[in-house]
């Protein structure tokens, strides 16, 4: 019994110690090196979007099953290959971290090329050694002069352009074109806007929307990107947790909403919150960028709003915009060749951008073209007929992006959640800022709270 | 004489060659994916552990610091309150109901008709998921949901029961109540049936009311197998985790009255904070065995009275 115990002792210490010395292997490091000839392209993305686009507007490209995009396909003797997982909580990033810091000991046809972000975690990987600056892989001033501005600040970092876009996400404030009539008189976008112009005429019409029997928004989140995305100072600044004048202001205006009975206490994308899609939820308006007028506000559903063309868009209180997708390249890669091609292609050619609108309604990343589409008559069927761009046109021109910090998506999402108790009425806002700093320092260490 | 003892000798090391060798697969697994995983957790549980960004912090030995930081700020003890409360309020009404249907079903004078289906519905809610479970009751219990509707119809008008910290801690006791009572019933139904059926009988012959029976003789019995259930129970209740945190998308709200001690590890995991998980994991594991010893304790004590 005796030796049987020191046996399992042994192994236990034995276990332990392996375990430590597999952790600390020392790695080679490949930071900012890339280089040709290889023959698997690997593309990491979360949903199938950039993958239909690749099918179908990306010259010289072969999907491999056109009714199923991610399944890959051919770009001249290349195979492309997408490696797809879920965007939800941390589960995009978390996969895609392993597999950067794996690129070290990785080759040939499994070193990644190419890997998709998002505005919310963009700068967490733009900041990192893991992308690479797209102008030393050989795109050009002149390939980006077209391009909104800032949609490359946001991927800037040391004066080093890491990653590009096809698409800018302005966004406007979205009228229910009935209630319009009722309250307002008009349903005109440019009469409208009279009465959302700024935050104050904007309260003045939530009292009169309240009085008619309506909601100004459908609850607590609706105005935060608005808010949150025209801010002047990050989140974490010198590595201290920072909250800029806007957000404190979304705060007190939401407050001073739900006490007032302006929003239907509503979290967004909650059933709640979506009630105010068809015409029974008595919602004045929401915001947001060309995507969520396609595909979130229910246009496919017989009976909603936007099925029946019943909402307008006009610019609203502040200009802002609402998401966005960048194309970065790994460090590392063995495929730079194809990763030009494809992000010349994609981001900076007019005639593939265009064929991106007429096929997919998608606001581009062509100032110009986007620009001339605007003087055209292309309408919007969720949206009665009316042009939107125009107004995304204008909206596009404003945008500033220079405030991202690597901690974004937990700072904007925990914030949100936090505040709702103090929205409710649970507790007051110091309990909810302290519950909101607990949890960022749970979730991020780095950050000093106090 | 020397030769029997001989040969009994070798027969009982042949049998327990065998007997190792069946254990063999079970102990690999179990210190494999228990006794290491056990051991490294408190390593870990020393050490400045966790991603920043992409950059990897640590790992650095600090000591207690990891303790010293849970312990000090008491939101540790607001969350064991959390987790008993709710705990509470499934476990009461799970141990009374299951008491109550166990001796129903075991009754042989009852003779509850389709018990065997009745069985089966009881336990059914176990086996949905319970994050299936929790999406469900999310939906019933929201704004707009049905049971919202039921109430303004019936003229009681709208009740937010996710923003209220009672309302939302007793949907998740109820919940977990609904998950549990169906399986305790079943153990304690087995405990009863265990139970010598002359026993009973001589009390009613007796004149023993059915009331003095359960006191005097189910109850006494069942002893250990209470012990059981409410140590199980105690053990799951403190690693309470599915339920509230897919009701309240991991927040615990409103206010953090519906965080439970699990679903503050599960937020450390978001920058894969392996020191403070392990040191928030050691503490349980320290609470849960002072627990379950009191339990113990008190359990068996009153049994030699």
């Amino acid at each position: 019994m005796k030796r049987v115990t020191k046996l399992l002792s042994l192994c236990l210490v034995l276990m332990m110690v392996v375990g430590m010395l597999s952790a600390c292997g020392d790695k080679e490091e490949k930071a900012g090196s890339f280089s040709d000839g290889g023959k698997v392209l690997n593309i990491r993305v979360w949903n199938d979007e950039f993958a239909r686009r690749m099918r179908d507007h990306m010259p010289g490209y072969t999907a491999k099953n056109p009714d199923n995009a991610l399944e890959g396909g051919t770009l001249g003797d290349i195979t492309v290959n997408f490696i797809q997982v879920e965007n939800q909580g941390t589960a995009y990033q978390d996969a895609l971290d392993a597999a950067l810091e794996a690129q070290a000991n990785a080759s040939g046809d499994d070193l990644l090329d190419i890997f998709l972000v998002e505005v919310d975690y963009a700068a967490k990987y733009v900041q990192s050694e893991y992308s690479l600056d797209v102008k030393k892989l050989g795109l050009t001033d002149t390939d980006l002069a077209n391009q909104y501005q800032y949609t490359k600040d946001a991927v800037t970092y040391n004066g080093a352009l890491k990653g590009v876009t096809w698409q800018a996400c302005p966004a406007g404030l979205i009228y229910n074109r009935e209630i319009a009539k009722e309250v307002l008189g008009t349903d005109d976008p440019a009469e409208v806007q009279k009465a959302v112009s700024d935050w104050a005429t904007f309260t003045a019409t939530a009292e009169e929307m309240k009085e008619a029997g309506y909601y100004m928004v459908a609850g607590y989140d609706d105005t935060f990107r608005v808010f949150s995305n025209n801010v002047s100072s990050k989140w974490v600044e010198d590595g201290k947790l920072n909250i800029d004048a806007q957000l404190s202001a979304w705060v007190d205006q939401t407050k001073e909403f739900t006490d007032k009975g302006y929003n239907n206490k509503a979290s967004l994308w909650g059933d709640t919150w979506s009630a105010g899609f068809y015409p029974d939820g008595g919602v004045f308006c929401y915001f947001g960028p060309a995507w969520f007028i396609d595909f979130s506000m229910a246009a496919d559903t017989e009976g909603s709003i936007a099925n029946q063309g019943g909402w307008g868009l006009c610019e609203g209180p502040q200009n802002y915009f609402w998401g966005g997708t960048w194309i970065c390249a790994a460090s590392g890669t063995d495929n730079a060749k194809e990763i030009v091609e494809i992000m010349k292609a994609m981001t900076c050619n007019e005639t593939v951008m265009k064929g991106i609108v007429e096929k997919d309604g998608d606001f581009i990343n062509h100032k110009p073209a986007m620009e001339a589409m605007a003087q055209t008559d292309y309408s919007n069927k969720v949206l009665g007929g009316q042009n939107p761009l125009p107004i995304f046109v204008a909206a596009a021109n404003s945008i500033e992006l220079k405030n991202l910090s690597t901690y974004d998506q937990g700072c904007n999402e925990t914030f949100q959640a936090a505040m709702k108790d103090y929205f409710d009425g649970v507790c007051d806002y110091e309990t909810a800022l302290k519950n909101f700093k607990e949890d960022i320092h749970t979730k991020y260490p780095a950050i000093s709270v106090d | 004489m020397a030769d029997v003892q001989k040969s009994q000798k070798h027969r009982s090391v042949t049998k327990g060659k065998w007997g190792i060798i069946f254990m063999i697969p079970f102990a690999l697994a179990f210190f494999a994916f228990q006794l290491y995983p056990l051991f490294s957790t408190v390593y870990n549980s020393f050490f400045e552990n966790y991603k920043d960004g992409l950059n990897q912090v640590g790992p650095n030995f600090i000591g207690i610091d990891n303790y010293k930081e849970i312990l000090s700020d008491g939101s540790l003890l607001r969350l064991a309150y959390n987790t008993l409360i709710m705990w509470l309020i499934g476990f009461v009404p799970q141990i009374l109901i299951s008491l109550l249907l166990a001796s129903w079903f075991a009754n042989h004078r009852l003779r509850i008709r389709c018990a065997g289906f009745f069985k089966t519905v009881i336990y059914m809610p176990n086996l949905i998921m319970a994050s299936a479970f929790a999406m469900l009751f999310f939906a019933l219990f929201s704004d707009i949901g049905p049971v919202n509707a039921m109430l303004s119809s019936m003229g009681f008008g709208t009740f937010r029961f996710f923003s209220s910290p009672w309302a939302t801690r007793i949907i998740i006791g109820f919940m977990n109540f609904l998950m549990w009572f169906g399986n305790t019933t079943i153990l304690l139904m087995a405990g009863i049936m265990g139970i010598d059926p002359a026993l009973f009988e001589a009390a009613e012959v007796d004149g023993a009311r059915p009331g003095q029976i359960f006191r005097k003789i189910t109850l006494p019995i069942l002893k250990p197998i209470l012990l059981y259930v409410m140590l199980t129970s105690m053990i799951g209740g403190i690693q309470m985790f599915d339920v509230p945190q897919i009701l309240t998308n991991g927040s615990g709200s409103p206010n953090k009255t519906a965080l439970t001690l699990i679903m503050e590890l599960n937020k450390h995991m978001y920058s894969k904070n392996y020191g403070m998980g392990g040191a928030i994991s050691v503490v349980l594991l320290i609470m849960t065995a002072i627990l379950s010893l009191l339990v113990f304790k008190f359990m068996v004590k009153k049994k030699e009275d």
